[in-house]
This record gives C-alpha cells, structure tokens and sequence, in this order.
C-alpha cells in the first residue's frame, strides 16, 4: 500500500548516505522514526533488526509474513519478532511492496546462484559479519544472522509456486518509513550484489533518515 | 531405492533429532492424512551451518518444495536432496507455530491436566531439541512444513490449502552430508481446525546408493550441479569422496 509521510528530512536529528556494499548500524529508540531511500532507484537494502536491549530477539522473517497473512511488506505491516512482539510498524511506503522471503547475498550462495569462482565477491553477509565483529557492544555473532528484510526488492511468487526475481519496482527517491516500537538496533547492509536484476546490475547509495518521536 | 534399516512413528503433537550420516534417507509417512512435520536442519560439525530456506527457494527459483528440489545450507551446501514424493508442494514460509497461537486456537492445555496430550508447539518443540546439543534460540532458523501447502495470491495473500495432504502421503529425503535433523509433529500454524490436530507421522531411516552422475536432483537446475559440487568438496578425503576432477 502506497502511503506518503509527512515528515521532512530537514527535522531528522541523522541523516546519512551510506554506500553499496557498505553497512549502517545504529539504534533507534521506541517511538522513533527510519525512513530509508533508494536515492538512484532498484537497490536492495538487506536489513535486520534486534531488540537492542535484549538482541537475542530479533526480526522473525516467517513469523512477520505469517502474522499478516500477506508474502509482502508495505504500509500497514508490522514487523514482529521471534517472541511474536511488535518490533516496528512500516508507516509509509513509496515503492509498495518489499521482499523478507529472499534473504542476503553471501559468498557460499553465490557459488550455487551464478558460479564458483563468485565466491569472493562482495556480499550481505560479508557486511553483516565485519558490523558485528566490528562493533561488539551488542554480544552478536553469526548466530544472530536470521532471514532479513530485502527492503524495494520485488521476488513475486506465481500460483503455480514458482518464485520469479522481477527487475525492481523501485524507482529514484522512493523510500520507507518505518517507526519502532521497541529499542531497536538497526542492521543494513546496502547490497553489493552485481549478478541481479534486483540491483540493476549497479548497487547504489542510500539515505538514511530518523526522526525522534 | 534405499535399504531401509529403521522405522518408527511419532505421535502427533510430538518433537524428537537424530543424526541423519551422509548417505542415509529418512522416509515419512503422513499416516492419517493431513499431518504436518516442522523440520530444521543443522552441521554437527558446525552447528552455526543451518538449513537457510530464502537461499534454497530464491538458487531453485521455487516457493514449494517437491521431489529434484535440495535443500541448503547458509554455506551453499546441500543436507539433503528430495528423491521422492507423493505430495507435489510442502510449504517453506509460515515458520511454525508457538505457545501464544495453540492457546489463541485451542485453548490452554497443561501437561498437569492432559498428561503426554497437552498441546505442544513447533516453537518449543525446536528450543527443546536445540537445547539438547547445546543450542538454542539464536540458532533457530526458518523450518520446513512437511505435507502442508500455503497458496499466495498475486497480492500476496497466504491460505493453508485444506485437505492438502493424503493418507499414506509420502516423501524420501536422501542426506548429501552429515545432518542434525530437528523434526516435531505439531501443527501447521495456519491450521484452523476447531481441534489440536494430533496426526502421527512415520518414519524410516536407510541407506541409499551413491548419488549417480545422472541424478534428478543433481540434474534438476545448473544450481543443484553447483550446490552438489560444494558438497563433493566439503566431503573430500572421506568415504563419500569422489573425484573433483582438477587435473595437474
């Protein structure tokens, strides 16, 4: 569901551009506001979340789909943790539909996807892996890399049960906007993947927005 | 066909692991109809190596699992392969059910009260088994739904297909590696019926011949070739080695 925000950019406390193939870790507190944009359009931005009180809840991929009844994320949707709390609500939504069944790029899964010798490129869970061996405030591991959030990437599934990866919908300036419910540590990786369609074959900066409650 | 060993059933509402060795099938048998099995995998030698279902449905372009699909691993290995299968579709993302829904659906039933009856779920089903080898919640991953279906519409809408699954249904999976196997027969948590489902499931363990060069699952997708050449190299120098075909 398409649903604009009323909020500037200019009344966010941060805003930062953050890479391809670079990471972003921060906190947001309860009530606080995430808005993230696709600044050139058909980036994927693999995204985890932790309670960050307690990290070892953390963002449930199946749990978030199964509770709403509905494979997509957008407006209106709540993601929920493996406990089943609320962990934050997506509050506005510019692209309309946001992929959690396709997971992260890893260099192991390139070797299955489109070659062996991909195994060295840059990936997800290369970011994922360096954030938090980086910053270990939070006690994770790779333990606590779970099914992610593929925010602007568009994996439709076909009645037949197939799973297609479609060019991405999202477009120059698109974004959404995500407000907590909880503390939350906030986990992107902004996808160097070069073998997909869902990066146009060209990952792309991303802004990063938050906005206190 | 394997050489089966083993067999056994679990009652429904029930949780049990084992060791599944490269090369060994597990059979299970929907034995009344409509049962459901929650199955996560993990690498003994390596517990932080888990079934990773996004990187098994997004490498076989597939939302159901079905005979010639493998299932991977977060490390672009296969734990095991399907050879055969009655059903046609087993869902891959609902997650499975926990203590808040069984009670929202069937109400409170305490082992106090209904003695082995009480109404498990999939969620601690799994943190029990995990705990056995020292797992535990941060290890759990996204789990298999045995002989249940969930269709989406192009919207996106998720409905459990009634009926799905039929008595005697069946399905064999061969293990390409060394797997720990989680499994628990409780119900899918999109089931709506006005009981706790209580359906047993079979299970025969065997040994299977080698995987042949022509094998369906191997064959299945140029993904499958790649994900079992990993595994050709994973088991390098054991008794399942064959030759990786680099020349001097």
């Amino acid at each position: 569901m398409m649903r604009e925000s009323p909020r500037a950019v200019e009344d966010a406390y941060r805003v930062e551009v953050v890479g391809a193939g670079d990471y972003w870790l921060q906190e947001a507190r309860a009530g606080e506001t995430l808005r993230i944009t696709d600044l050139k359009g058909n980036q994927a931005v693999d995204t985890l979340f932790f309670n960050a009180d307690h990290p070892h809840e953390r963002y449930s991929a199946f749990d978030t789909v199964r509770e709403q009844r509905n494979l997509y994320l957008t407006a209106g949707t709540t993601l929920v943790s493996d406990e089943g709390s609320p962990m934050l609500d997506i509050v506005g939504d510019t692209c309309g539909r946001h992929d959690t069944l396709g997971g992260a790029c890893a260099g192991e899964s390139n070797t299955v996807r489109y070659a062996l010798e991909k195994k060295t490129m840059h990936s997800c869970r290369d970011s994922w892996l360096l954030a938090v061996n980086t910053h270990t405030r939070w006690g994770l591991t790779k333990r606590d890399l779970t099914h992610n959030i593929n925010f602007f990437m568009n994996v439709p599934v076909t009645p037949a049960g197939g799973l297609t990866f479609e060019d991405g919908i999202s477009a120059p300036g698109k974004y959404v906007e995500l407000t907590a419910r909880m503390n939350v540590l906030v986990m992107i990786s902004n996808c160097p993947q070069l073998n997909n369609p869902c990066n146009g074959y060209n990952p792309t900066p991303i802004e990063l927005a938050v906005w206190s409650r | 066909m394997s050489d089966v060993q083993y067999r056994d059933t679990l009652p429904g509402g029930t949780h049990w692991s084992f060791l599944a060795r490269q090369g060994t099938t597990l059979e299970l048998t929907d034995v009344e109809g409509g049962g459901n099995v929650g199955m996560i995998f993990y690498n003994p030698a390596n517990p932080l190596e888990r079934l990773n279902l996004p990187d098994t449905l997004k490498c076989q372009h597939t939302f159901k699992l079905t005979a010639g699909h493998c299932l991977y691993s977060d490390m672009g290995r296969i734990f095991c392969s399907i050879t055969a299968d009655s059903v046609g579709w087993h869902d891959a993302s609902s997650g499975t059910c926990n203590a808040g829904i069984v009670a929202e659906k069937w109400g409170s039933s305490s082992y106090q009260e209904a003695r082995n009856n009480f109404y498990r779920n999939g969620r601690d089903c799994f943190l029990v088994e995990l705990g056995k080898y020292g797992l535990g919640r941060r290890d759990m991953a996204a789990n298999v739904n045995w002989f249940s279906r969930v269709d989406v519409t192009e919207d996106g809408n998720m409905a459990l297909a009634a009926g799905h699954s039929a008595p005697g249904a069946n399905l064999t999976l061969r293990f390409e590696m060394d797997t720990l196997v989680l499994m628990h027969t409780c119900p899918h948590p999109l089931d709506a019926s006005p009981e706790y489902p209580r359906k047993p499931i079979a299970y025969a363990l065997g040994v299977a011949p080698p995987v042949a060069a022509d094998d369906p699952c191997r064959l299945s997708r140029e993904e499958n070739g790649r994900g079992f050449q990993n595994n050709a190299l994973y088991l390098l120098g054991t008794d399942a080695s064959v030759s990786l075909g680099a020349s001097s």
